[in-house]
C-alpha cells in the first residue's frame, strides 16, 4: 500500500506545474491543459483522502469536478476556437484588448 | 381692515412681484398701474384700518396671524399692531410714498428698467410697513433689514455706473456694522426679558415692578439701548455711521425722497421712539442718544454750508434733521421728534422731489453752479421748494417751525445730565438751525435766482410733466398745514393737539416739566428760533444775490475751514486709512492669501492631489493582463498557507474564522 504522502505529494507537484504553466505559458490552449492539470491534481487529493480516511465524500467531489471540468473543456474549447478564427493568434499576449 | 392689517404691507408685496416677474415685457403705463395701484390701494386700506382703530377707541390693538419662530418658550410671531406711533408712521409711509411713486412714473419715464425700478420701490414698501405695523423685536428687524435690501438695490440701480454699485455697497456694509449693534441689543433685552414682543417688553415696565441691576445708569438696559441706538445710528445716518447717506444719492432721485429722506432713514427714530420705555429706564443711554443726534445735527449742516451737488446739499440738510430727532428723543421729547419726522417726510420728499424736478428740467445737470435764474422758468417748481424751504428753515407758519421750535424747547428744558446741558444742546441746535436757513436759502438763491450760469443755447430748460407737478403741489400744501396739529399753546387756540394724539404711546415717558414753564418761555424761544432763521436766509440773501463776489472771498479768507468742509471733514478719507485699509490688508495678506489659498485650498488639492498619486500608483496592479491576477491568486494563497502554518496561533485563528 502506498502512503497518502505521496499521493498528496504528487498532487502538490502536478499542481505547481500546473500553475507554472498557467502563468508562464502563452499558448492558449496550454494554458487550457494546465488548468485541467491543476483540477486533477486535486482530484488525486481527494482521491487519496478519501481512501485514507474511509470515507467516500472525497470521491463524490471527484465526480463534480468531472463534470465541471467536462462542461469547463466545452464552453472554453468554444471561446479558445472562436479566438483563433477572430484574431488569427492563440498567443495570449495578443488578447490585450480590455487591457489599459 | 384692522383684521385683515397684514393686507397692508402684502399689497405693496404683490405689486413688487407682478412688476419684478412679469414686468419686463409690459408697456409703462402697466407697470405704472400695478405699482401705484398697490400702493394706492394700502394706503386706503391704511386709512380704513385707522379709522377702524380710532372707531374702537382702544389704546393698542394687537393681532397674531401666525408664528413664525417657536424654540422651547421663545415665540416670534408674525404679530401686528396699532397705535399712535404706528398709524402717523403707516400713514406717513403709504402716503408720501403713494406721491413719490406717482412722481417716479413721470421721472423715470426715459429710463430702463423702468419696471425693475418699481419692483424694487414696492418691495421697498413692503418692507417698510413691516418694519412700522410689527408686534415685536425679530419681525421689526425683517422689515429692518428688508427696506436695508431695497435701498442697496435703489441706490445701486444705475449698477453700470461703478459710484452708484459702489455707493450700494457703502450703504450696505455701513448698515451691517449698525445691525451689529441692534442685534446685540436684541439678545440682551431676550436674557433680560425672555420675550422680544414689544407688548410683554414694556407691560413690565412699571417703575417698581423693575429689577433694580436692570435700569440705572450701567445696567443691562443701558447697553441694550445704546446697542439698538447703535442700530438705529446706522440707519439713520448719524456718527458715526452717516457717510453712507451723501453717497447714496447716486440713486434716483425719487429713491433718495422716498427712502433717504422720508421714510427709511427715520426707521431708527422710530425704533428709538417705540422703545422709549426702554431708553426712559436708561438715563446715560438718552444722553447719549440726545448728544449724538445734537452734534450729528450740527456737523452736517455745517459740511451742508458749502456743498456744490443739489442733492448732496439735501443729503447732509437730511442728516441734520435726523440729528434734530435724535436731539428730540435724547431729551425725551419723543412725540416732538415724531412730530418733526412726520413734518421732516413732507418737506424733505417735496425738497427732494423739487430737486428732482430741477434736474429733470436741467437734463441731469446737478451742480448749483450751473444754475440759476431758474425760478422764472420752472415757476412750479420753484414755489413748492420756496414752501419746503421755508418749512425746513423754521419760518411760520410752515410746518418745520412747530416742530423745530418744539424740539429747541424740549432741549432748553431737558433734565438729562443737568440744566447746563439741556443749554448747550439747545444753543448748539439753536446753531443748527441758522445755518439750515443759511444752506437751505444758499441752494435756493444758487439755483433760482441770479443770472443763468449754464448753456442757454444747450439746455432747454422746461417745467416737468403734471405727474411730476401734482405730487409736488400735494406735498407743498402739506408742508405748510402740516405743522398746525401741535401749533403751541401761545397761540390762540393753540393746542398741542400732536403731542396729546401720541399720549397714550407715551405717555409717562415724556420729560415732566413741559406744561410747567410758562408759556412766554416758549414765545420767546419760538421768537429767538424766528429770528435765527431769519438770519440765516438774510445772510444767505446778501452772500449769493447782493454781493456775489463776496462768496468766493468768503471761501478765500477762510482758506482752511472752507477746504475741510468742502471734503466733508475728510471723514471718507479717515474711514479710508483707519477702517478699509487695514481691513483690506487683513483680508488680502491673511485671509485671502493664507487661510484661503494656503490653508483651505491647499487642504482641498493636497487631498485631490494626494488620492490622484495614490490612484496612479495603485493603477499598475491592474495591468488587465489576466495572468498577473492569476500571480496575484496564488500569492495571496501562498501568503493564506503560510500564514496558517507559520504564524504563531495564526492558524487556528484562521481556520476558526473558517468555521
Amino acid at each position: 500500500m502506498v502512503p497518502t504522502n505521496y499521493y498528496v505529494v504528487l498532487s502538490a507537484v502536478l499542481f505547481g506545474l500546473g500553475v507554472f504553466a498557467f502563468i508562464f505559458k502563452r499558448n492558449i490552449i496550454t494554458i487550457f491543459m494546465s488548468i485541467e492539470l491543476m483540477l486533477n491534481a486535486v482530484n488525486l487529493a481527494f482521491v487519496a483522502f478519501s481512501q485514507a480516511l474511509g470515507k467516500l465524500d472525497g470521491q463524490v467531489f471527484v465526480l463534480f469536478v468531472i463534470v465541471v471540468a467536462a462542461a469547463e473543456a466545452a464552453v472554453g474549447l468554444g471561446i479558445i476556437i472562436l479566438i483563433a478564427r477572430n484574431r488569427q493568434t492563440l498567443n495570449v499576449e495578443r488578447v490585450d484588448l480590455l487591457k489599459l | 381692515m384692522l383684521e385683515y392689517l397684514w393686507i397692508i404691507p402684502l399689497l405693496p408685496l404683490l405689486g413688487s412681484a407682478v412688476n419684478g416677474l412679469f414686468g419686463a415685457k409690459w408697456p409703462n403705463r402697466i407697470v405704472n398701474s400695478v405699482a401705484i395701484g398697490s400702493t394706492g390701494l394700502s394706503f386706503l386700506c391704511a386709512l380704513e384700518a385707522v379709522r377702524e382703530f380710532f372707531e374702537s377707541g382702544q389704546v393698542l390693538f394687537h393681532k397674531e396671524f401666525f408664528t413664525w419662530i417657536a424654540a422651547a418658550n421663545f415665540r416670534a410671531g408674525f404679530d401686528l399692531q396699532m397705535d399712535q406711533l404706528t398709524v402717523v408712521m403707516v400713514l406717513v409711509v403709504t402716503g408720501v410714498g403713494w406721491l413719490i411713486h406717482i412722481y417716479a412714473t413721470g421721472y423715470m419715464a426715459h429710463e430702463r428698467g423702468y419696471y425693475r425700478f418699481f419692483s424694487y420701490l414696492n418691495l421697498f414698501m413692503f418692507f417698510m410697513l413691516i418694519l412700522v405695523l410689527a408686534a415685536n423685536y425679530v419681525l421689526l428687524f425683517v422689515g429692518w433689514e428688508g427696506v436695508g435690501l431695497a435701498s442697496y438695490l435703489l441706490i445701486g440701480f444705475y449698477f453700470l455706473k461703478k459710484s452708484a454699485s459702489d455707493a450700494g455697497k457703502k450703504a450696505f456694509i455701513v448698515n451691517r456694522i449698525g445691525d451689529f449693534g441692534f442685534m446685540l441689543g436684541m439678545f440682551l433685552l431676550f436674557r433680560a426679558f425672555h420675550t422680544l414682543d414689544f407688548q410683554a417688553i414694556f407691560a413690565s415696565s412699571t417703575l417698581e415692578g423693575w429689577p433694580a441691576e436692570l435700569s440705572g445708569h450701567l445696567g443691562t438696559l443701558t447697553f441694550a439701548c445704546l446697542l439698538i441706538f447703535m442700530g438705529a445710528c446706522g440707519k439713520s445716518a448719524q456718527l458715526p455711521l452717516y457717510v453712507w447717506l451723501p453717497d447714496a444719492m447716486e440713486g434716483p432721485t425719487p429713491v433718495s425722497a422716498l427712502i433717504h429722506a422720508a421714510t427709511m432713514v427715520t426707521a431708527g427714530i422710530y425704533v428709538v421712539a417705540r422703545s422709549h420705555i426702554l431708553f426712559a429706564h436708561a438715563p446715560t443711554a438718552m444722553l447719549v442718544v440726545a448728544v449724538v443726534g445734537c452734534a450729528t445735527a450740527f456737523f452736517a449742516a455745517t459740511i451742508g454750508l458749502v456743498q456744490t451737488d443739489i442733492k448732496r446739499v439735501l443729503a447732509y440738510s437730511t442728516v441734520s434733521q435726523l440729528g434734530y430727532m435724535f436731539l428730540a428723543c435724547g431729551v425725551g421729547a419723543f412725540s416732538a421728534g415724531i412730530f418733526h419726522l412726520m413734518t421732516h417726510a413732507f418737506f424733505k420728499a417735496l425738497l427732494f422731489l423739487a430737486a428732482g424736478s430741477v434736474i429733470h428740467a436741467m437734463g441731469g445737470e446737478q451742480d448749483m453752479n450751473r444754475m440759476g435764474g431758474l425760478s422764472k422758468k420752472i415757476r412750479w417748481t420753484y414755489l413748492t421748494m420756496l414752501t419746503a424751504t421755508l418749512a425746513i428753515a423754521g419760518f411760520p407758519p410752515f410746518a418745520g417751525f412747530f416742530s423745530k421750535d418744539s424740539i429747541l424747547l424740549s432741549a432748553f428744558q431737558s433734565q438729562y445730565g443737568g440744566r447746563n446741558v439741556g443749554y448747550a444742546l439747545y444753543g448748539l441746535g439753536l446753531a443748527t438751525a441758522l445755518l439750515t436757513a443759511f444752506y437751505m436759502f444758499r441752494l435756493i438763491f444758487l439755483t433760482f435766482h441770479g443770472k443763468p450760469r449754464y448753456d442757454e443755447h444747450h439746455v432747454h430748460v422746461h417745467e416737468s410733466p403734471n405727474s411730476m407737478l401734482a405730487p409736488l403741489m400735494i406735498l407743498a400744501v402739506l408742508s405748510i398745514v402740516g405743522g398746525w396739529f401741535a401749533a403751541p399753546a401761545f397761540l390762540p387756540g393753540g393746542t398741542d393737539y400732536f403731542a396729546r394724539f401720541l399720549q397714550p404711546v407715551f405717555g409717562g415717558a415724556e420729560a415732566a416739566g413741559a406744561e410747567a414753564e410758562a408759556h412766554s418761555l416758549e414765545l420767546w424761544l419760538a421768537v429767538i428760533a424766528f429770528a435765527i432763521a431769519l438770519a440765516g436766509a438774510l445772510f444767505a440773501y446778501w452772500l449769493y444775490l447782493k454781493r456775489p463776489e463776496k462768496a468766493d472771498g468768503l471761501a478765500k479768507s477762510l482758506e482752511p475751514a472752507y477746504t475741510t468742509l468742502l471734503n466733508k471733514y475728510y471723514m471718507d478719507e479717515l474711514y479710508a486709512a483707519v477702517v478699509v485699509k487695514p481691513l483690506l490688508w487683513i483680508s488680502t495678506n491673511v485671509l485671502w492669501k493664507v487661510a484661503d489659498v494656503a490653508g483651505i485650498d491647499g487642504a482641498v488639492n493636497g487631498i485631490a492631489h494626494g488620492t490622484t498619486a495614490i490612484g496612479d500608483g495603485v493603477r499598475h496592479t491592474q495591468s488587465g493582463n489576466t495572468r498577473s491576477y492569476a500571480v496575484w491568486v496564488v500569492v495571496g494563497a501562498l501568503v493564506v498557507i503560510a500564514v496558517i502554518f507559520f504564524w504563531p496561533f495564526g492558524g487556528k485563528t484562521v481556520i476558526g474564522m473558517v468555521r
